[in-house]
């Protein structure tokens, strides 16, 4: 739909991307199906001491200069 | 490059390191400097043919690692341009002989014998046979094609390399197509170079020209036409490898009058 609006996204910038992510998990020696587990074993922790139900918990690996970190986001409910 | 021993290597097989090694190997060689191309990739052996001399391989790398003769009646000497050496590859399944001690003896031997360089085409993969040809190496050229699984595999290799502490790496930007980078369909060099993180030497253009250059055994960078874009583009790297600053070139459209009747009426 946006695609027919807006025309093709470069399949280059697709791919680099993927790239980009894949790259990461591999140099951190992480697989993505195990950063889904790390994911909910986080969120069961943290509803233990946040008023949130983790739903909107972001973790991923990044590359930030020469080091792969690990990333995790929560936004912390107000009152 | 300081490196006199470097591998050529890239993870994944079929972007070119052969190629590469010959044409840079050839190109080496006409500037003048005694050069050695090493091909390791035991069982499947390819720069013999690639560079047109499978007619001369007598004794192999596996012979000299067993003893079955001395290094130098191992090397064979290309009748073009007589700084230029070949030791081919053994073609038998048998890797037992290989180890990281006799290849280092072997390319220590050949810069005490006066070879100015050594360039170990290293075999596809990250198991042994690519250690065996990084151990004796301190440089290397990662061969990439600017698609996904090159790239990945490329990342590896840089990640392996790194470990065995090889810091002069630098990356072979191999078989781009200029008509597709600027349609947005294929990545562009600084792409991947962002990704990967090493230094550029060199980018080559796809050119039906290789594999003709290929099918009759004579390497493109010794041929003399200017409008071999590939093989201008490997005696560039041989240059840069000798510390010259070399422009790169744009690959873009060819220009002329006809090429610019072609695209006025929608023709590539």
């Amino acid at each position: 739909m946006f695609q027919s609006l807006f025309g093709r996204r470069k399949s280059k910038d697709q791919l680099k991307d993927r790239l980009k992510l894949v790259l990461s998990y591999d140099r951190a020696k992480l697989s993505p199906g195990n950063m889904d587990a790390l994911k909910r074993e986080l969120m069961t922790v943290i509803k233990k001491y946040f008023p949130s139900d983790g739903s909107d918990l972001d973790v991923k690996v990044e590359q930030q200069g020469e080091r792969v970190v690990l990333v995790a986001n929560l936004p912390v409910q107000r009152g | 490059m300081n490196a006199k021993a470097i591998v050529v290597t890239s993870g994944k097989g079929g972007v070119g390191k052969t190629t590469t090694t010959a044409n840079v190997g050839a190109a080496l060689a006409r500037l003048g400097e005694k050069v050695c191309v090493i091909d390791t990739d035991v069982g499947l052996r390819n720069l013999d043919v690639v560079m047109g001399l499978e007619g001369r391989v007598v004794y192999d790398l596996i012979d000299v690692f067993e003893g079955r003769c001395k290094l130098r009646q191992a090397i064979i000497r290309d009748k073009r341009v007589d700084t230029l050496h070949l030791l081919a590859a053994s073609q038998t399944r048998d890797k037992s002989a290989l180890s990281e001690a006799r290849m280092k003896d072997a390319v220590q031997a050949l810069l005490e014998e006066g070879f100015d360089r050594v360039l170990i085409d290293s075999p596809a993969g990250i198991e042994s046979g690519f250690q065996t040809a990084a151990s004796a190496a301190q440089g290397a050229l990662v061969v990439v094609n600017p698609e996904v699984s090159s790239v990945r595999d490329a990342d590896r290799i840089i990640g392996l390399l790194e470990a065995r502490e090889i810091t002069e790496v630098r990356l072979i930007v191999n078989r781009l197509r200029p008509e597709m980078v600027k349609r947005g369909d294929m990545l562009e060099v600084n792409d991947v170079l962002e990704i990967l993180g090493v230094k550029l030497i060199g980018i080559v253009p796809e050119d039906e020209r290789i594999l003709i250059s290929t099918n009759i055994g004579n390497p493109a960078s010794l041929e003399e036409s200017p409008k071999l874009a590939a093989g201008a583009a490997f005696r560039d790297i041989a240059q840069r490898i000798r510390g010259e600053e070399v422009p790169y070139p744009s690959f873009d459209q060819p220009t002329g009058f006809m090429a610019a009747l072609r695209r006025f009426f929608g023709g590539n």
